[in-house]
C-alpha cells in the first residue's frame, strides 16, 4: 500500500476523485470570475474613471492571504468547497477584469464608430461587437487565471480535506511518503497543461476570423487563392 | 432633404468646431463637405446622425427635427461609411452587410439574400461572402463598407472620408463605382473629404469649410473652379483650377478639322503636291479608325512607318480638359477626335480647344447676366 496511486484513506477519496474535486474547485471560480468580470468590464469601459479604483480593489483582494478569507468565511460556509472557491473567484478577477477591459479597448475606433452609426445600442454593441472582438484578449486572461487557479486550489488543505490534490502534499509529509508529493505536483502540472490546451483550442474555434500568424497565414491565404480558382467556387 | 440651420458646435474647452453653419442638402445628389483638418467637416457630418449633438441650431430631415426621433432609429435610417471601412472583423462579409437589416428585424435568410444582392451591386465577387474582413484588400473592404451602409436602403448616406486610406488607382475606381451606384439609386449623399480633387470629381454641390467651422463657399464644382469666393477657397483649390475647370466643358461644339484626315489607299502623290507645306496628315484604315501620322513630303505609303497617333478623345463624352491633354501630348499638336465606335471625326489643335474655351466662357458670362436680369426683374 505504498504505491504512487495508493491514496491514504484519511483523504476519503480515490485518485480520480481528487482530480475531479480539484478541477471543480479550480474551474468554477474562474467561470464565476469571468461572469463577474463581464459587467465590471462594461462599467469600466463606459465610465472611464472607475477602472483605476476597480483595478486597485482587485489587486488588494489578490494580496489578501487565503487563510484570512477562510477565517472569515468558515463562520458562513463552513469547511466546504465553497469556502475555498470564494477567494479563488476573487483572485481570478485580478487577471480577468483587465483582460476584458483591455480587450474591449483594443476594438478599433472605426469599428466602434461604425457600430454606433448603424444604430446598435450600447449594451448590444458590447455583447455583439466589442466582446467577440475582445475574445483573444479574454482567452489569454482566462489561460493565466485558470493555470493560477489550478495551482492555488492546494491551499484548501488548510481547512481539512478541501485541498484536493494539495492534500497529497500534507499527507506525504505526515506519512513520510515522498512519492505522494511527486504525484500531487505532477498531476497538478498535467491538469494545468491539459486545460490550457483545451483553452487554446477553444480560442481557435471561437475566432475563425483571426489571421493565423506567420507561416500559417501564408498557407491559409494560398489555399483561399487556390480555392477561388477552382470551378466550383466560380459557379 | 437635410436642412442644417444655424448650427454651432462649441466644446467645453472653448474650441469652436462648427460656427453658425447653414446648408441645404438636396435629395438625389451628392453634397461634399471639404476643407482642411479642423474645419469641422466630420463634426458636421456626425451631427446629422447625432453621434455629436450640436450646441445650438437645428437639423431637419425632410422637415422633421432630428432630435424628435429615437437616436438608434434615426441612425438606422442613414447609411454610414467610414475611413478604413470599420468592418466587424469577427463577422463574415455577408453578415457584415446584413447588420442593419438584422437590427431592423429582418429574418436571417432575407437579410442575407439582400446582402448578396448588394455585394453584386458594389462589384464584389460572390465567392467572398463567407470570408472575413482580414482576407480582403483595403479597396474591397471599403466596397463592403458601402454595401453595408446601403443594406437597409436608407434614403440618406453619410460618408466620412471613405476613400482616403486607399491608393489613388483604387480610389478612382471606388469614386466611379459610387457615381454609378448613385446614378442607379439617387440617394441624398453627404460626403466628407479633405481632397479637393475628390470633391470636384464626385460632388454635385461642394461646401468649402475653413478652419474654425465657417462656411467659405457652397457651389457646384465648375462654379467653384471658375469663381472662387475668396483667397482661401482659391488657395485650397490649388494652382491649376483653370485647367481642371475644363473638365466641365463639353467637346460637343469643337470646330473639328476634317480636311487633314485620309483613308489608306488615297492618292498620296497627288495629296503631297496639294498639302506638302501644310504639315502632317492623319491616316485612317478602311473603317475610319486612326492608324497614325504621316508627313507627306517623306512618307511613301508604308503603314508601318506611320508615327503613332497616341490616345484619341471621344466627342461628347470626354471633356475639353481631355481634348487639351491629348492635343498637348500629340506629336503634331493635333488631338484626334473619335466617335463612340472609335471612328475619326476630325482633328482638334490646341488653338481649336482654346477657341472652344473662349466660346464657353462667353456663353457662361451671357448666362449669368441673364440670371441676374431675371433676379432683378423679380
Amino acid at each position: 500500500m505504498n504505491g504512487f496511486f495508493d491514496i491514504p484513506s484519511d483523504l476519503q477519496s480515490s485518485y480520480l476523485g481528487l482530480i475531479s474535486t480539484h478541477m471543480q474547485e479550480a474551474l468554477v471560480p474562474v467561470l464565476v470570475g469571468l461572469l463577474l468580470a463581464l459587467p465590471i468590464g462594461l462599467l469600466c469601459v463606459r465610465v472611464n474613471w472607475i477602472y483605476p479604483p476597480v483595478l486597485w480593489i482587485t489587486t488588494v483582494l489578490y494580496a489578501i492571504p487565503s487563510i484570512a478569507f477562510f477565517v472569515v468565511l468558515i463562520d458562513y460556509t463552513g469547511l466546504s468547497k465553497t469556502t475555498v472557491m470564494i477567494p479563488l473567484t476573487l483572485y481570478s478577477l485580478v487577471v480577468l477584469v483587465p483582460a476584458v477591459v483591455d480587450g474591449v479597448r483594443s476594438v478599433p475606433e472605426e469599428t466602434n464608430a461604425a457600430a454606433a452609426a448603424m444604430g446598435i445600442g450600447s449594451l448590444r454593441r458590447y455583447l455583439q461587437v466589442q466582446l467577440p472582438i475582445a475574445v483573444p484578449a479574454i482567452m489569454a486572461g482566462l489561460r493565466v487565471a485558470t493555470a493560477s487557479s489550478i495551482s492555488l486550489v492546494s491551499v484548501g488543505s488548510l481547512i481539512g480535506n478541501q485541498g484536493a490534490l494539495g492534500n497529497l502534499l500534507t499527507t506525504a509529509m505526515l506519512y513520510h511518503r515522498p512519492l505522494l508529493a511527486v504525484n500531487s505536483v505532477v498531476t497538478t502540472a498535467v491538469l494545468a497543461v491539459l486545460v490550457d490546451a483545451v483553452l487554446v483550442l477553444l480560442r481557435r474555434v471561437l475566432t475563425p476570423w483571426q489571421p493565423a500568424s506567420g507561416r500559417k497565414a501564408a498557407r491559409r491565404t494560398s489555399t483561399i487563392a487556390g480555392a477561388a480558382r477552382t470551378p466550383e467556387s466560380v459557379s | 432633404m437635410i436642412a442644417i440651420e444655424d448650427v454651432s458646435k462649441r466644446y467645453a474647452d472653448g474650441t469652436v468646431a462648427v460656427d453658425r453653419l447653414s446648408l441645404q442638402i438636396p435629395n438625389h445628389s451628392i453634397t461634399v463637405l471639404v476643407g482642411p483638418s479642423g474645419c469641422g467637416k466630420t463634426t458636421t457630418l456626425r451631427m446629422i446622425n447625432r453621434m455629436i449633438e450640436p450646441s445650438s441650431g437645428t437639423i431637419r430631415v425632410n422637415g422633421e427635427d432630428i432630435l424628435r426621433k429615437p437616436v438608434n432609429a434615426l441612425r438606422q435610417s442613414m447609411g454610414y461609411v467610414i475611413q478604413n471601412a470599420g468592418l466587424f472583423q469577427h463577422r463574415t462579409i455577408l453578415d457584415n452587410i446584413a447588420t442593419v437589416p438584422r437590427l431592423l428585424g429582418w429574418s436571417k435568410q432575407r437579410a442575407r439574400a439582400r446582402a448578396a444582392e448588394l455585394m453584386e451591386r458594389v462589384g464584389l465577387d460572390p465567392a467572398m461572402a463567407r470570408r472575413y474582413p482580414y482576407q480582403l484588400s483595403g479597396g474591397q473592404q471599403q466596397r463592403v463598407g458601402v454595401a453595408r451602409a446601403l443594406a437597409a436602403d436608407p434614403p440618406i448616406l453619410l460618408m466620412d472620408e471613405p476613400f482616403s486610406a486607399v491608393d489613388p488607382v483604387v480610389r478612382r475606381g471606388l469614386q466611379e463605382e459610387l457615381l454609378r451606384i448613385q446614378g442607379e439609386l439617387g440617394k441624398a449623399i453627404v460626403f466628407v473629404t479633405h481632397d479637393m480633387d475628390e470633391a470636384i470629381t464626385i460632388g454635385d454641390r461642394v461646401a468649402v469649410l475653413r478652419t474654425g467651422g465657417k462656411l467659405a463657399q457652397f457651389a457646384a464644382p465648375d462654379e467653384l473652379l471658375s469663381a472662387p469666393a475668396d483667397a482661401f477657397v482659391e488657395e485650397f483649390l490649388g494652382g491649376d483650377r483653370g485647367i481642371r475647370g475644363l473638365s466641365f466643358l463639353s467637346t460637343r461644339d469643337l470646330a473639328l478639322d476634317r480636311s487633314r484626315v485620309f483613308p489608306v489607299g488615297s492618292d498620296w502623290q497627288q495629296l503631297a503636291g496639294e498639302s506638302a507645306g501644310a504639315g502632317p496628315v492623319l491616316v485612317t484604315d478602311a473603317d475610319a479608325k486612326p492608324l497614325g501620322w504621316a508627313d507627306l513630303t517623306v512618307w511613301a505609303g508604308d503603314v508601318q512607318a506611320l508615327e503613332p497617333h497616341g490616345q484619341a478623345f471621344e466627342v461628347g463624352k470626354d471633356s475639353l480638359r481631355v481634348a487639351l491633354d491629348r492635343a498637348v501630348l500629340s506629336p503634331t499638336g493635333q488631338a484626334v477626335a473619335v466617335d463612340g465606335a472609335g471612328r475619326v471625326l476630325g482633328l482638334a489643335g490646341q488653338e481649336t480647344v482654346a477657341a472652344a474655351i473662349r466660346a464657353a466662357r462667353q456663353r457662361r458670362a451671357a448666362d449669368s447676366e441673364g440670371v441676374s436680369t431675371v433676379k432683378a426683374a423679380r
